[in-house]
């Protein structure tokens, strides 16, 4: 290992601690070291959007963050929204609605989701289309994806009202 | 792919930087800056790039002038960890507007959260849309290197194909635009929005009353770095009412003069035809402004 480096890494509210060599990228990190295997990766050169995470609450790519760079971050990943195996409103939503089939995409759609959703609670469905284009998905042709999160936003728009 | 080995360390001021890139490189080693990290380490992970040695500029964000957005008797001035997001969101003068509204094509919104101003401009892509930004509003960037700072002015920055004037030994400490522009604006295409333009254009007009008395034409992806127009602006200084016209003057006038590249991909003739259809389009977005 070149230069290993001990790391404090504070993810979904648990602080945790390892050792990484640098070029670890925060997606390794939280799949292999972290033992976190619900953010996925696809082409780990930033173009697909399976391994999107929040990062101090902002989406980002975590195969285009090298771990070393997120100490002292707070790091969301999927795991951290269901609630002791019930799903989050907007898990449903993506059953309700169909909006997975393998679902290989699905944690990075419902991170970007909850990002586009926290920074743009008033998004219409064209935001958050254009919100969600950061991903790929190779099943669903989109639609349903959209439904889900645009429902999940207006059904939390209703209930803060 | 997994990026080669490297070594890592951290950088907690701009004086900090600029003194483990000359320690690490006379000590034999490769070092790269790295802040946003959304060229770079797609480049290390196919690795394109293999440095061996990094030198974080993530601490230097606590620092407030790393961070600010500062608007001051017509120059803004961008620190050199601003992303494109904090550009996106905020609330900028007439004559800067157009940069918020240019950074729906930059990426999609996880790179435009943690990519930066100053990365995207030292990367040098030709068709980056800070690149040509840039251009259109004569960016000074301000670099601090062993023998001090300097200024490059962006129409000494770009030497083509990612090489730029800023020196391996040298910091990006930030970047000013001091050309307002408040009649502008920036059109691209790609095949799938938010990847890299085919061709991308930028416009200014210098408007004078109710007619059209100058302005600046850029493009991306028609040569190794982006390019001024001279003909095409030559066009809008002879000066004329805006409209269709006076627009299709101009963008008939930067097709002719370009000689963009021929690939398997994209033929040279149709660079030249997207340069025609985003001249005319973003002349048009820009007698509209400012919005």
């Amino acid at each position: 290992m070149r230069d290993p480096h001990l790391l404090a890494l504070t993810v979904n509210d648990s602080e945790y601690e390892v050792v990484v060599e640098p070029r670890r990228t925060l997606a390794d990190v939280l799949r292999h070291d972290l033992l976190l295997t619900g953010t996925h990766v696809g082409c780990e050169h930033g173009v697909c959007g399976a391994c999107t995470v929040l990062l101090d609450e902002a989406p980002v790519r975590a195969c285009l963050v090298f771990a070393v760079q997120a100490e002292g971050s707070s790091v969301r990943t999927v795991e951290s929204l269901a609630d002791h195996g019930e799903l989050s409103d907007l898990q449903q939503a993506f059953s309700d609605h169909h909006g997975l089939q393998c679902g290989f995409c699905t944690p990075g759609f419902l991170m970007l989701a909850e990002g586009v959703l926290a920074e743009q609670p008033d998004a219409s469905r064209e935001e958050i289309r254009e919100g969600l284009s950061a991903n790929l998905c190779r099943c669903t042709g989109y639609q349903t994806i959209v439904d889900a999160v645009h429902a999940t936003a207006c059904a939390r728009r209703e209930s803060a009202s | 792919m997994k990026p080669a080995a490297f070594t890592y360390h951290r950088a907690h001021d701009v004086t900090d930087a600029v003194g483990l890139l000359s320690d690490l490189a006379a000590a034999g080693e490769d070092p790269k800056l790295i802040a946003g990290g959304q060229s770079l380490m797609p480049m290390m992970n196919f690795r394109l790039a293999r440095p061996s040695a990094l030198v974080d500029l993530g601490p230097l964000r606590r620092l407030p002038s790393m961070t600010a957005l500062d608007a001051d008797a017509g120059t803004l001035t961008v620190g050199a960890l601003v992303t494109h997001h904090a550009v996106e969101t905020a609330t900028l003068p007439d004559g800067f507007a157009v940069l918020a509204r240019a950074m729906r094509w930059v990426g999609h919104l996880p790179i435009r959260s943690r990519g930066t101003v100053a990365g995207s401009l030292v990367h040098g892509d030709a068709t980056a849309e800070w690149c040509l930004l840039a251009l259109l509003l004569d960016a000074v960037v301000v670099t601090e290197g062993p023998s001090g700072r300097r200024e490059i002015p962006a129409d000494e920055l770009f030497h083509g194909f990612y090489a730029t004037a800023v020196e391996p030994d040298e910091v990006v400490v930030e970047v000013r635009f001091t050309r307002p522009a408040p009649h502008a604006a920036l059109s691209e295409f790609a095949r799938r929005h938010g990847d890299f333009a085919i061709v991308d254009a930028a416009v200014a007009l210098d408007v004078s009353g109710d007619r059209v008395a100058g302005g600046r034409v850029v493009l991306g992806g028609v040569a190794p770095a982006p390019v001024r127009v001279p003909e095409a602006e030559a066009v809008l200084a002879a000066g004329g009412a805006p409209g269709p016209e006076l627009f299709a003057a101009v963008a008939d006038a930067a097709a002719a003069a370009i000689d963009p590249p021929d690939d398997p991909q994209v033929t040279s003739a149709y660079r030249r035809r997207l340069t025609r259809t985003l001249v005319a389009d973003a002349c048009a977005q820009a007698a509209g402004g400012p919005r």
